[in-house]
């Protein structure tokens, strides 16, 4: 602790952490830049293109799997001077259908941000497929609800390029209502987002993300704050989208309502503690590791159940607040 | 009727006219974003920065627009960098910078001598002096500025809403945000001399709050507002004449009585609309 405030610029601390390899490289450097046409009209069909077509002679050495659609190699973040991430490594496949989970201040909406590419690393590099689409559906607590806006002008902000009119033409107008209509909400269109229910108002931020024609969607708590149905309907909607060739990540603090039903997790907590599927995963010794807290599994209709006796994020913070002190 | 009208017989009231609803339109349309990016603030502050400009260029003799519309952008770029950087308390910051310049724009005048009505016009607006050319300035104003906000609509609106999306998306959002404290800078600028310095917050905000108040589209909010603004400006210049006020406070109460109108149409309506019921999803 006073090692560190030496005299050091706060934000070097972490990356000298991660030590060697990372050091002396500039994270800016490394980073594959983002996509610069974003070709939000084109049509899906150029995905696989996308892949093959554009890429630097650079990026071909370091991509061993040519078909993710982002990579990240031991990436590290941090807000000053406290890492968020350490070291983080992850691959997204257009298979992808992933669940992060961890306690409140894991680092999950900041690996988040770093796939959707508005956080940059201190460390660390992010390949992302050139022209990757991304959608990303906001926490549905961080949206200024009051904001004058009906599903309809929602759904079609996202629609900033190719044309300049204020209005929408017929052809959008076609394609709001053919997604709100996939997301069976097509007759809530002209209502203002207050009036909706929860479920309602994050179909509208899925809508909205899906008219971009994303081949990744990113989603930050996605049923937090709703009823037991609506996270159940959610999850069903995600897992169609899924079927449909959409790649998923999700954020959650709900690991039998939501992580459990997920084929793939990431366990974290400033670091990654374990990946796999949740069978894998939701074990006693990686959760104690995650939440810093003893958790016990059960089992039922063959799914694992986690049980936490202990008030779980008392002990975290904690056992974190006791690591502090002891390093 | 005719007492009605006789104003009209006047040039400058001709012009103060069609400078007040222009003005009140103007300030309708750009006091949207001002009133839904929660920047109310700023505008009241932005306009006192230039205040300070206004004082300095009418002592140094340099052009009125050229030397207060330097101040203003200015002022308003520094605004923006400062909201910007959340590190420091950015409402503490803009009550500095812009207090800072009001207060040296009184301090000029103090010293070297008030010009009697373009102290008071600069304060609380005044249409004495309204010539064509005000008229063909502000007129210029209010095309440029609904050029840029009709061209830049939906990119205007995304970051308006969600900024940190809008950005993901490839939306410009920081050369937005100037762009808007530009707008706004030229805005205030353009129709101080009508409204006056301390009141252009309201003609910002009454007529955006208004428009709330009567629609959830934002489309519509636009539209309603500058109409609003408009409207307010007509009638608040005319009864300006005929009550013998100052053109600022005039039409600051006709907008503060729409707003009372509409606050109370809206309360009524709330209580008589059953309490929404979402539909399953």
């Amino acid at each position: 602790m006073t090692e560190r405030s030496e005299g050091m610029p706060g934000a070097r601390a972490p990356a000298s952490r991660t030590a060697d390899g990372v050091r002396g490289r500039s994270p800016r450097e490394e980073l594959t830049e983002r996509s610069e046409g974003m070709p939000g009209a084109r049509a899906p069909a150029s995905r696989t293109a996308d892949g093959v077509r554009g890429r630097s002679p650079r990026e071909e050495l370091t991509a061993p799997t040519a078909h993710d659609l982002a990579r990240l190699e031991r990436v590290t973040c941090a807000y000053g001077a406290e890492p968020v991430l350490v070291n983080v490594d992850l691959r997204v496949t257009p298979e992808q259908f992933t669940g992060i989970v961890g306690p409140s201040g894991s680092g999950k909406t900041t690996l988040l941000r770093v796939l959707l590419g508005t956080c940059r690393p201190l460390a660390g590099t992010v390949h992302r497929r050139p022209s990757l689409r991304v959608g990303y559906v906001p926490q549905v607590e961080t949206v200024n609800w009051s904001f004058p806006v009906t599903v309809s002008e929602c759904v079609l902000m996202a629609r900033t390029r190719g044309r300049v009119l204020p209005w929408r033409s017929r052809a959008e107008q076609h394609e709001v209502d053919g997604i709100l209509d996939r997301l069976d909400i097509v007759e809530l269109r002209d209502r203002h987002i207050r009036q909706l229910s929860g479920g309602q108002q994050q179909r509208v931020f899925i809508a909205r993300a899906l008219l971009g024609r994303p081949q990744l969607l990113l989603l930050d708590e996605p049923t937090s704050g709703v009823d037991v149905r609506t996270r159940h309907d959610v999850l069903h909607l995600l897992a169609d989208l899924h079927g449909d060739g959409l790649a998923i990540v999700l954020t959650t603090h709900d690991l039998n309502g939501i992580a459990a039903h997920l084929p793939h997790l990431v366990c974290l907590n400033t670091e990654v503690i374990g990946t796999g599927a949740p069978r894998e995963v939701l074990t006693a010794d990686i959760l104690e590791r995650t939440y810093g807290a003893r958790m016990d599994i059960l089992e039922h209709a063959g799914m694992p159940i986690v049980v936490d006796h202990h008030a779980a994020h008392h002990a975290a913070d904690n056992v974190v607040g006791l690591r502090r002190t002891g390093a | 009727m005719d007492e009605l009208l006789r104003p009209y017989d006047f040039e400058f009231f001709r012009n103060g006219v069609i400078v007040a609803t222009l003005a009140g339109g103007l300030c309708g349309l750009v006091g949207v974003y001002v009133v839904l990016k929660g920047m109310s603030y700023i505008g009241h502050g932005l306009s006192h920065a230039i205040f300070g400009g206004f004082a300095a260029s009418a002592l140094l003799g340099v052009n009125f627009i050229l030397g207060a519309g330097a101040w203003g952008v200015a002022s308003a770029l520094m605004i923006n960098g400062v909201t910007r950087r959340r590190v420091i308390g950015a409402d503490a910051a803009i009550g500095v910078i812009t207090t800072a310049s009001f207060a040296l724009g009184l301090a000029l005048f103090a010293v070297f001598g008030r010009q009697g009505a373009s102290f008071d016009a600069a304060l609380f607006g005044s249409i004495l002096g309204v010539g064509t050319g005000d008229v063909l300035a502000i007129l210029g104003v209010a095309v440029l500025v609904s050029g840029v906000i009709f061209f830049t609509y939906r990119s205007l609106l995304f970051t308006t809403f969600d900024p940190e999306v809008a950005e993901a998306s490839g939306v410009p959002t920081a050369r937005l945000d100037a762009l808007l404290m530009l707008v706004l800078a030229a805005t205030i600028l353009a129709t101080m001399q009508v409204l006056g310095v301390t009141l252009i917050a309201a003609t910002l905000v009454i007529p955006a709050t208004v428009a709330r108040m009567l629609t959830d589209s934002f489309a519509r909010m636009l539209l309603l507002a500058a109409g609003i603004g408009g409207l307010t400006g007509f009638v608040g210049m005319n009864l300006s004449y005929h009550l013998d006020i100052q053109s600022g406070p005039a039409i600051v109460l006709v907008g503060a009585g729409l707003f009372a109108a509409a606050f109370a149409v809206s309360g009524a309506r709330d209580r008589r609309r059953p309490t929404i019921r979402p539909l399953s999803s």
